[in-house]
């Protein structure tokens, strides 16, 4: 009636077999080598966060002993981290990249933004983007995004077309079977690309553990100075922060994700290693941006609306 | 089921599966439940869940919401798409294609089911199997995928009885069998009420195997390789041209199949030139020995001309090259794919343009009928295609290996990914029915997983 098979419990040392992080990787190098077979001019995105890291860590693997053949770009809010900033260019130089800036202070002190009265500039990073893709003429933009972080993202493809203005349409968007990614797209459109697609928060902090990557203390805990908004620990900074009513007290905190100082909160920790880090988190029950960006909860639809528009 | 560092940390495997089944069966509960029971669905996606179940009007959480992502789908209250879903236990890290099961989204099955190592099907107990569950088995058995669940689902609504679950199970399993599926689990279970997903019944003592998430940690994903046709698709070559490396010539790509080893000797296809393994790099460490689905860098003995898009074999066990190719294909693309069309053909890592030379047949999933010349084939369509390319081809059989016997036919025009391609014998002779044996004998031998 029933094909039954032989329980085996796999360990990884079954012949032939892989450990998760080890599919991940391969996986994740695969898609790196077809789009720098595919594409002319690709570009990373990179902010000094822990997936762009981890990004730029297998495209360092892939190319290996030769240089990785993209350049780098960082959308930069100018309500970014110091400590991010230093590692940023510590990295480039370290590995000769070449980094690309594209400013959203530049567009709000030229006039082609305004400020949002809450001071988040997380969604004023779009027009920068979009504009600097067109104007570099990037035919291929890799993301550090990953399918678990959001419901909108569950059917995000690995590769995602965008349109002359960098909108995503879900429409249009390709089937994708077996390991056949089409990247095919005309003048002036271009794919985005996520190496990531399959990995989850935990797998990329194993991942760093297991690779020994160096990341930004910000990511470990550390005393500074925090105030609560919207049930989130801000750092208080030129940005607009904190209000007369939101008094600051010192805290031991760490972040587990790094954007906009205006919307990235903080969480209370003592995990100062990377294992003590993997602990907490795996004992989470909070998904990493349901406690720590305010601008995914903005509403049901809100990355979705973001997308669209050319967001990441 | 808690997971602790230590557990969590332990290299485990990775499962790759896909789920099918209708709105009806209860497919969104069982997903929901494998996620909220391995304790995958976190305290803030329970919220949003319970706050958009709340505001429009349904009292319990709607697990179903956990998966539906897109707007229009919210709108409309169905999943239009294949969506992917990410949950662990202490024993494997599991991937989940979670795909729709109404008769217009076979494309979306298809896709699912095309890196998919286990398929499960869902069928409700009271009603058996249906016109749907075949063609959810027909889908599983085209795309080759190694192991398929049936979840008897809403077995207290038929008071847990064992032999309207031993008659179901019976009734599928020969009709799968009869498709060539090489492996069926059968499980009765409850999604709503929990039995048998993640923990085992306790009313139905009666059932002595693995629950649903028993079974998904403890299924096979790794499998004995020798006797599998190597194959290494050449993504790009690595030439540093450094003072450190000044002859470092390197073949990247993903082994599609099989192994390699040091000191073989290989074939370059389409060329045909030989030469001899000196070398595998694996991400910066040398090794002796690689294996499907490693991403590696073949250095070799002789500087011959290799390219993207070659395929590196093991001499001696090279597959055909040709021009003419006869596929099972899966029509993905709202606009037809018609006789005479011209389009571009992409296999592994090469891209080559073709014309289609013929449609000769279209099947209906449902019963496995052919239906001879239909000129065109349409979204969701299933049929058999004769494509001509403008430069020949190493193709496997997708029945010999699902990575190098796969392919997509796109729209020269806009890029558009029209068709999904399987070269090779049809699966069926179109008369396979349950009490009649297979037209090939169907043997596990020269699976590639």
């Amino acid at each position: 009636m029933t094909t039954t098979v032989a329980a085996v419990t796999e360990g990884t040392d079954a012949p032939y077999a892989l450990s998760h992080l080890d599919s991940l990787e391969s996986e994740a190098v695969h898609i790196f080598r077809e789009v720098a077979g595919e594409f002319e001019r690709p570009v990373i995105l990179f902010s000094g966060g822990k997936d762009s890291i981890v990004m730029l860590h297998l495209a360092l693997k892939a190319f290996a002993p030769a240089p990785v053949p993209f350049t780098l770009l960082h959308v930069d809010t100018g309500h970014n981290f110091p400590e991010v900033l230093e590692y940023r260019d510590r990295t480039v130089a370290r590995h000769g990249l070449r980094l690309h800036i594209a400013s959203v202070q530049e567009y709000i002190d030229a006039g082609k933004l305004r400020e949002r009265p809450d001071g988040t500039r997380n969604p004023l990073q779009t027009v920068p983007l979009t504009e600097k893709i067109q104007a570099e003429r990037f035919d291929a933009v890799f993301g550090g995004g990953r399918r678990d972080e959001e419901k909108a993202r569950a059917k995000e493809r690995v590769f995602s077309l965008r349109d002359e203005f960098s909108q995503w349409d879900p429409r249009r968007q390709r089937p994708e079977l077996w390991q056949l990614y089409n990247g095919r797209h005309a003048p002036g459109e271009h794919v985005r690309v996520f190496p990531l697609s399959n990995w989850t928060e935990l797998d990329v902090w194993q991942y760093i553990a297991r690779e020994g990557i160096e990341l930004p203390e910000i990511y470990f805990a550390h005393e500074r100075e925090v105030f609560r908004r919207a049930g989130m620990w801000l750092t208080a900074g030129e940005w607009g922060g904190p209000k007369e009513s939101e008094p600051v007290e010192k805290r031991l905190v760490r972040y587990r994700t790094v954007g906009d100082m205006s919307c990235t909160g903080a969480v209370d920790s003592d995990a100062t290693t990377l294992d003590a880090v993997i602990t907490e988190i795996a004992a989470s029950r909070l998904t990493e941006r349901g406690a720590t960006r305010a601008d995914d909860k903005m509403s049901e639809a809100a990355m979705e609306d973001r997308k669209r528009e050319g967001y990441f | 089921m808690t997971t602790t560092l230590t557990e969590q940390a332990s290299a485990t495997t990775l499962l790759r599966f896909a789920t099918a089944g209708s709105v009806d069966d209860g497919k969104s509960t069982l997903v929901g439940r494998l996620l909220h029971d391995s304790k995958s669905v976190l305290t803030d996606q329970l919220e949003a869940v319970e706050r958009a179940s709340l505001s429009r009007g349904q009292e319990a959480p709607d697990l179903a919401l956990l998966t539906d992502g897109l707007r229009a789908e919210r709108e409309q209250g169905i999943t239009i798409d294949v969506a992917y879903r990410y949950f662990a236990t202490p024993k494997r890290r599991f991937i989940l294609a979670d795909t729709p099961g109404h008769v217009q989204y076979t494309r979306n099955m298809v896709t699912g089911a095309s890196t998919a190592e286990l398929a499960v099907v869902l069928v409700d107990a009271r009603n058996g199997v249906v016109e749907q569950t075949r063609r959810h088995a027909a889908v599983a058995a085209l795309l080759r995928v190694p192991h398929v669940v049936l979840a008897v689902n809403k077995m207290d609504l038929v008071d847990y009885a064992e032999p309207v679950f031993a008659a179901i199970a019976e009734e599928f399993t020969a009709y799968a069998a009869s498709l060539g599926v090489p492996e069926i689990t059968a499980i009765p279970i409850s999604a709503l009420a929990g039995d048998n997903v993640v923990e085992p019944s306790a009313h139905m003592d009666w059932y002595g195997g693995p629950t649903v998430l028993e079974h998904l940690e403890t299924v096979p994903v790794s499998h004995d390789l020798t006797g599998c046709h190597a194959r290494l698709p050449v993504q790009y070559v690595i030439r540093p041209q450094s003072a450190e490396h000044p002859d470092y010539r390197g073949y990247a790509g993903q082994i599609a199949a099989g192994t390699f080893r040091v000191g073989e000797e290989v074939t370059v296809l389409p060329s045909g030139r030989t030469s001899r393994i000196a070398g595998i790099d694996l991400l910066g460490t040398a090794v002796d020995l690689a294996w499907t689905p490693q991403s590696v860098t073949l250095l070799l003995d002789d500087d011959i001309d290799i390219s993207r898009g070659d395929l590196i074999v093991p001499s001696g066990d090279a597959p055909a090259t040709t021009q003419d190719i006869e596929a099972t294909v899966c029509h993905v693309a709202d606009r037809p794919l018609s006789v005479g069309q011209r389009v571009l053909l992409k296999h592994t890592t090469r891209t080559v343009k073709a014309i289609v030379k013929d449609i000769p047949s279209r099947l209906t999933l449902d019963d496995l009928s052919q239906h001879p010349a239909p000129g065109q084939l349409v979204a969701n369509d299933i049929g058999r295609v004769v494509v001509r390319t403008a430069e020949p081809l190493a193709l496997d059989a997708y029945a010999d290996s699902r990575r190098t016997g796969s392919f997509l036919l796109i729209d020269p025009a806009d890029g558009t990914t029209l068709t999904a391609g399987m070269a090779g014998a049809a699966f069926t002779d179109g008369t396979a029915t349950p009490d009649k044996a297979p037209a090939a004998a169907a043997d596990d031998e020269g699976w590639d997983f």
